[in-house]
């Protein structure tokens, strides 16, 4: 389909064109270049051992062990692992009180859009909560939902899903 | 609008008033009559000449191939296309021969020209005939001065056979606003994209650079509103079709999703959440202060204005599980509809006011349909997960979109209300959350 193409590649252009500094008024404003989600697991793992810089995301990931809670289906309120959890963030969060953090929440695939949104959000906030509740400053703390939109396991099945339905820590770099 | 319908008579001096009993019909509630034999053959013209378009004689073929596109689809017709058929000379497009179509099988005959007329314009004449009765039963012609909008009148002459035929509204001169979608399942790349009904004139409005969801047409078709992860701030824009420009409706720094405009396009009803929990508000669509309608702890969100704008439909897990409600449209007398035991999601109201299509979730997720107060439920399909439906302008077929178990990859279908017509709607990548638009002019 050659006209397709044709706006493929325009679209990619315009894509280009949007990440320079200078931006066309009347579009959304880009996204931070780095405020990305990375993975959990894989960067915890990465064998920097104690040389993480003191107060960033691989020391928070070495400190804390896990920057993920994990929610039943259809659920928001925490167990007693994901408050575990969320205590030793808190901990570590007090111990670095400029360290400003964005905690998204994720849902698996079996909601709808709209509702998974909304889902989202409530197990962000929750995690949120928790961690205001433990003494973090509620101002350092941004939330935001994806709603099914970025799982991390791609099946669709009960493992996958488990993991999906989840509120992440995000610390910056 | 370069687009203008005028009465045929350069054809039609012959053409006497005909009689309009025993005409053939179309039975539209499925299940009893099969589809209907119907011609279209190539659509001749007086002269072959140049248009912007191409030259008018391959024109009057796309223009009986749309025709006989759009016809199939319906389900309701059984098109012998131009592929199938013998010429037909200009002569004949206002006197048919009859005893040739006889032979065909056909019931009924759709014939036309198309003409240039010296200005860059062409008229584009579409004709209905019984062959049975030997009957014209309709006419209809289109001047179009934009060429890059021939098909429109193509599906407006769909159109004028539809309704002569089953006596509902038209729905194939109309427009869908969707999301394209490619990638892997953990960072699809979504992008907005607007197209004819058909599948034609298919264009991208987004880059792909943000996350976008659940656009919905304006009724007065100016516009789309949105949603946009732009900056990471997720919050529903305004599109307009014309400009180009982009626009934020709600300046706060909560989260607002699932807007749908009112009937008249002056409002949008959607969804904000504030500290988690998620109440549906409505705010001018030019701008202003949101007005908040629900106040339920719980999620309520995907509204819907009932097509006079007295009421909208929502859902709301305020029960414990998602159900639908309908209230008033300044949020006052919010009342169940939904019984009929598990989850229902994504009510949208029918253009013809008769029914609110729905999400039911159980094991995967199915889209019926029900009436306004709630009875009379039907399920029309039954994939992993249907969802998301969305009206066709006359009320007569619904479109959303199947996602695969596994794969996480969507696309875009539709259903009419007997539930028997299902068919995959063409998109270049894969297609979610769509929205169709109302009848262009």
């Amino acid at each position: 389909m050659k006209t397709n193409t044709t706006l493929l590649i325009t679209a990619a252009f315009i894509a280009l064109a949007a990440c320079s500094k200078k931006k066309p008024a009347d579009l959304p404003p880009p996204p931070p270049t780095t405020n990305e989600t990375a993975p959990p697991a894989d960067t915890s793992g990465s064998s920097v051992g104690s040389t993480s810089v003191p107060g960033s995301r691989a020391d928070f990931l070495e400190q804390v062990g896990s920057d993920t809670v994990h929610f039943g289906t259809d659920l928001y309120d925490l167990d007693g692992e994901a408050t575990g959890i969320l205590a030793k963030q808190a901990q570590w969060l007090q111990k670095y009180p400029n360290v400003r953090v964005t905690i998204e929440g994720h849902c698996d695939e079996r909601g709808t859009r709209e509702y998974n949104i909304a889902l989202g959000d409530r197990r962000a906030n929750s995690a949120k909560n928790y961690l205001v509740s433990n003494g973090v400053d509620a101002s350092r703390i941004s939330t935001i939902s994806y709603g099914k939109e970025r799982p991390v396991a791609n099946g669709s099945d009960e493992g996958a899903w488990a993991q999906n339905r989840r509120a992440v820590t995000v610390v910056p770099q | 609008m370069k687009f203008s319908k005028i009465k045929i008579g350069l054809l039609c001096s012959l053409a006497i008033a005909v009689p309009v009993s025993a005409q053939i019909r179309v039975d539209i509630t499925g299940g009893i009559s099969a589809p209907m034999p119907i011609a279209i053959p190539a659509m001749p013209t007086p002269a072959v000449s140049p248009t912007a378009a191409g030259d008018t004689g391959a024109l009057g073929r796309k223009v009986a191939e749309v025709v006989t596109n759009d016809l199939k689809n319906s389900g309701l017709f059984a098109p012998l296309g131009p592929g199938a058929l013998n010429p037909v000379a200009f002569q004949q497009v206002a006197n048919p021969d009859y005893p040739y179509w006889g032979t065909t099988g056909a019931q009924a005959l759709v014939q036309g020209f198309v003409q240039a007329n010296g200005d860059g314009s062409i008229t584009v004449g579409c004709y209905l005939y019984d062959i049975v009765g030997h009957q014209e039963m309709t006419r209809t012609g289109f001047v179009v001065s934009d060429l890059s909008k021939w098909r429109q009148a193509a599906h407006k002459c769909s159109d004028m056979v539809y309704t002569r035929l089953t006596g509902e509204g038209p729905y194939f001169n109309s427009r869908v606003v969707y999301v394209s979608e490619s990638g892997p399942k953990n960072r699809r790349t979504k992008k907005l994209a607007i197209m004819d009904q058909d599948g034609a004139n298919h264009r991208f409005i987004t880059n792909g650079q943000n996350i976008v969801l659940t656009p919905r047409f304006a009724p007065n078709r100016e516009t789309i509103v949105y949603m946009s992860f732009a900056g990471n701030q997720p919050r529903v824009y305004i599109y307009n079709l014309g400009t180009g420009r982009q626009q934020l409706i709600v300046n706060q720094p909560n989260m607002t999703f699932a807007p749908r405009f009112s009937p008249d396009s002056r409002y949008i009803v959607f969804s904000m959440s504030v500290n988690g929990n998620t109440d549906l508000y409505r705010v001018s669509a030019s701008g202003g202060s949101p007005q908040r309608l629900t106040t339920a702890p719980g999620i309520d969100t995907a509204a819907s204005y009932s097509p006079d704008g007295s009421k909208i439909v929502f859902e709301s897990d305020r029960s414990g599980t998602q159900q639908v409600y309908v209230m008033n449209a300044d949020g006052s007398g919010q009342q169940r509809i939904s019984f009929g035991g598990g989850r229902y999601a994504t009510p949208v109201w029918s253009p013809r006011g008769d029914m609110i299509a729905f999400t039911k979730l159980g094991g995967g997720f199915a889209v019926g349909v029900m009436s306004p107060s709630g009875g009379g439920e039907k399920i029309l399909t039954n994939g992993w997960q249907d969802e998301g439906p969305t009206w066709s302008p006359n009320g007569r077929v619904i479109m959303f979109f199947r996602t695969a178990q596994g794969s996480g990859k969507a696309d875009l279908w539709s259903v009419d209300l007997t539930g028997v017509n299902e068919r995959p709607v063409p998109t270049p990548q894969d297609g979610s959350d769509p929205a169709w638009g109302p009848l262009l002019p």
